[in-house]
């Protein structure tokens, strides 16, 4: 845990909210220690009296994630139910947490200050993720929540979803706090260092999850459907950002369910072009993982124990591969974005993958050398020529591939649908570059 | 490792190379032999993708003249970092280029997986296009098998054309007793510099890893049913799993026996 090594009282220095500025983008490491070493700076500013325990504490770097607990929940003693046999010198952990002064002066018995100094974040930590399951808790974190304390994802085809803290046990000094992303319904560690002494029983199991369930519309729902190509596949960019605002309602039928449009993608590796067959070896064996079906009906062809309902698995080796490769169709943002029911989540995905160099520029130190936004005029129209196809000299003596591998048949197969996304990642680029101009 | 930089940009280094293989931010990167740079055939079609190539070409192989330096100097080494990115991406791909690459994933040099139950697997950087100035520098988890972004903006910022779409892939298609499990965390050590090593010497008809790296094949490995192995995170409110996320999860499982069975038909099939 972050050390403090005075007493609150004499080392209020941080104003309430600074913690939103520290952690503001969870994707750049680099920006969150900047801030880390600015706070780290300021130790020992002027003593604030107005500044409570509670928002010092949660004003310290590694405590981002912390929302404010109020002290009426604090003082309110059914709250606290079975803490107190948890947390060493109670009383004084109690006062220290609600700023009140000691009542009797006899502080002989207590040993060090940092000892109730821990007491207090234990205490608070535990009465947190309780606080966090009330009503009032939900919408504090909901408030950090939406303006992007606790960071995004860092899968790329979660599209900078945003994400919540969450513990693995409830039982504090097991395991450190991570990060719950709603839409890969998966845990990560936080990006930066300073959350590995913050420990994840002060969040808890529950909270992410019951989180979700309160703020519906927060909350991807379990199916995606790919949007059609339905655009000109000619032209993408010509109506890349025109349609950005029409944003269309999106709708689970299940009413408990998650009322946001997912974000659905699913990686496919491809070796000059070519997806990687599943029947290689190295083929891809977890794309099951993150893959949604296109409609909330499919979820029911599953029973409680994991079987397909309707007999046996009834597939049919080269049905199956095609539907999911449909499913799995390449991620380009550009290409989709003149459809109509998806713009919304076009944008988002604009946002994450096209603009991440712009990240670099922003935190001002890469701006140099950031190659992405440089002259990008002459350079697609030689590599969207693939002509020549001959292999790089450097594979020489043998080859390297076994071209057995590759699944020939989807290539073909999306073409036909006339997907753009499909042209732009074609196949020949064996060729390694537009090696036409030779 | 992010912050393992081993030197900033105003070291002085012999040759261009190890400058710009010692600047912050380039730590992804790996030496590209001489010998490939110097072989015109190796660098086919680049002239038309920077600008001033000669030029370029001549301050990454240190020939460049000193009268030209003063003059071009700062355009001229922008190209010559974009010309050396694609020579990179056509380098790693090659024999040799993927042993180097090979090399600093051992280390992880490209990081390791942020997914809880991947377990620190170490990463390999991935391009979403093989054209340059089109996307940043992904990295690819060959445990979970899916992307993450850099957690560094020095890294985000980086061409994913200088690494390519088809890396990683090739990698594991070569090294096929390099593919990480696909189980999670290990009881006890989840977070070792050596974790690699000890994971793939746990695997099943293991060769010695310089004896994979020799023969580059693994005839007797099969990857039909690994994904059973693989630990996934379970919602739970009050130790209850959530419905409609359990539900999804009961279809993903379902998708993936599914192609297990395949699998092993197709393994029957073919002895
Ligand atoms: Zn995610
Ligand atoms: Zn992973």
């Amino acid at each position: 845990m972050a050390s403090r090594q005075k007493s609150p009282a004499t080392d209020a220095q941080q104003p309430p909210g600074e913690d939103e500025v520290a952690s503001g983008n969870g994707e750049g490491d680099e920006i969150m220690e900047e801030a880390e070493e600015q706070e780290d700076g300021y130790t020992s500013s002027t003593p604030t009296s107005t500044l409570t325990w509670i928002s010092w504490f949660c004003s310290l770097p590694g405590h981002e994630y912390f929302c404010e607990v109020t002290e009426d929940f604090i003082e309110d003693d059914f709250n606290l139910t079975g803490l107190n046999a948890m947390v060493p010198f109670w009383k004084e952990a109690m006062e220290m947490v609600l700023d009140v002064e000691p009542e009797d002066e006899d502080t002989s018995k207590i040993p060090d200050v940092s000892i109730v100094e821990s007491s207090a974040e234990m205490l608070y930590g535990l009465v947190h993720q309780r606080y966090i399951l009330t009503r009032a808790g939900l919408q504090a974190m909901a408030d950090k929540y939406e303006s992007g304390v606790f960071g995004s994802c860092p899968r790329v085809y979660c599209v900078g979803c945003n994400v919540v803290p969450c513990g693995r046990v409830d039982i504090p000094g097991s395991d450190t706090v991570k990060l719950f992303c709603p839409n890969c319904n998966d845990i990560f560690v936080p990006p930066s260092s300073r959350f590995q002494g913050v420990d994840g029983a002060f969040f808890g199991t529950t909270f992410a999850h019951l989180f979700f369930q309160t703020y519906r519309e927060l909350s991807p729902a379990p199916f995606w459907r790919a949007p059609s190509a339905g655009g000109s596949p000619l032209s993408p960019r010509s109506v890349s950002g025109s349609n950005g605002s029409r944003a269309s309602p999106f709708n689970n039928p299940n009413p408990h369910g998650g009322q946001k449009r997912a974000a659905g993608y699913v990686y496919v590796p491809r070796i000059y072009g070519f997806k990687v067959s599943e029947r290689a070896k190295s083929g891809p064996r977890m794309q099951w993982l993150r893959l949604r079906p296109e409609t909330p009906e499919e979820l029911d062809m599953v029973d409680w124990r994991g079987r397909w309902i309707n007999g046996d698995d009834g597939y049919d080796d080269d049905d199956e591969e095609e539907e999911e490769d449909r499913q799995m169709e390449d991620f380009d943002p550009e290409a989709a974005e003149g459809e109509d029911d998806d713009d919304e989540e076009e944008e988002e995905e604009d946002e994450a993958v096209g603009t991440t160099p712009m990240k670099g520029q922003k935190s001002g130190k890469q701006a140099g050398s950031d190659p992405l936004t440089r002259t990008p005029g002459p350079v697609r129209s030689v590599r969207t020529s693939p002509t020549a196809s001959e292999g790089p000299r450097s594979l020489d003596d043998k080859p390297l591939i076994d071209l057995s591998v590759y699944t020939l048949p989807s290539f073909g197969q999306s073409f036909g649908e006339g997907k753009v996304r499909t042209v732009r990642q074609w196949a020949p680029r064996t060729d390694w570059a537009g090696t036409a101009e030779v | 490792m992010e912050e393992a930089s081993t030197g900033s940009d105003s070291d002085y280094s012999s040759t261009w190379v190890s400058w710009f293989l010692s600047s912050k931010g380039n730590e992804y990167f790996c030496e590209v032999d001489e010998d490939f740079i110097l072989d015109r055939f190796n660098l086919t079609g680049l002239n038309n993708e920077v600008a001033n190539y000669p030029q370029a070409l001549d301050l990454i192989t240190d020939s460049l003249d000193d009268d030209i330096q003063d003059e071009l100097r700062g355009s001229l080494d922008v190209q010559a970092r974009l010309l050396y990115g694609l020579i990179h991406a056509r380098w790693i791909v090659t024999a040799r280029g993927l042993t180097k690459m090979l090399e600093k994933y051992k280390r992880a040099d490209f990081g390791r997986c942020p997914r809880v139950l991947c377990a620190s697997q170490p990463l390999l950087p991935v391009g979403l296009t093989d054209i340059p100035y089109e996307k940043s520098v992904k990295l690819y988890c060959g445990r979970c098998e899916d992307l993450y972004s850099p957690k560094s903006s020095r890294h985000g910022s980086i061409d994913g054309a200088y690494f390519g779409t088809t890396f990683p892939h090739l990698l594991f298609l070569v090294y096929p007793t390099l593919i990480p499990l696909k189980d999670g965390e290990l009881p006890s050590n989840p977070i070792k510099e050596s974790s690699t090593d000890s994971r793939s010497r746990r695997r099943p008809r293991e060769d010695t890893e310089a004896g994979v790296a020799a023969e580059g094949g693994a005839e007797g490995i099969s990857t039909a049913n690994v994904a059973l192995k693989a630990e996934r995170y379970r919602p739970r409110i009050y130790g209850f799993q959530v419905n409609e996320i359990a539900k999804l999860q009961r279809w993903q499982e379902a998708i993936r026996d599914r192609q297990i069975a395949r699998l092993e038909a197709l393994e029957d099939k073919t002895p």
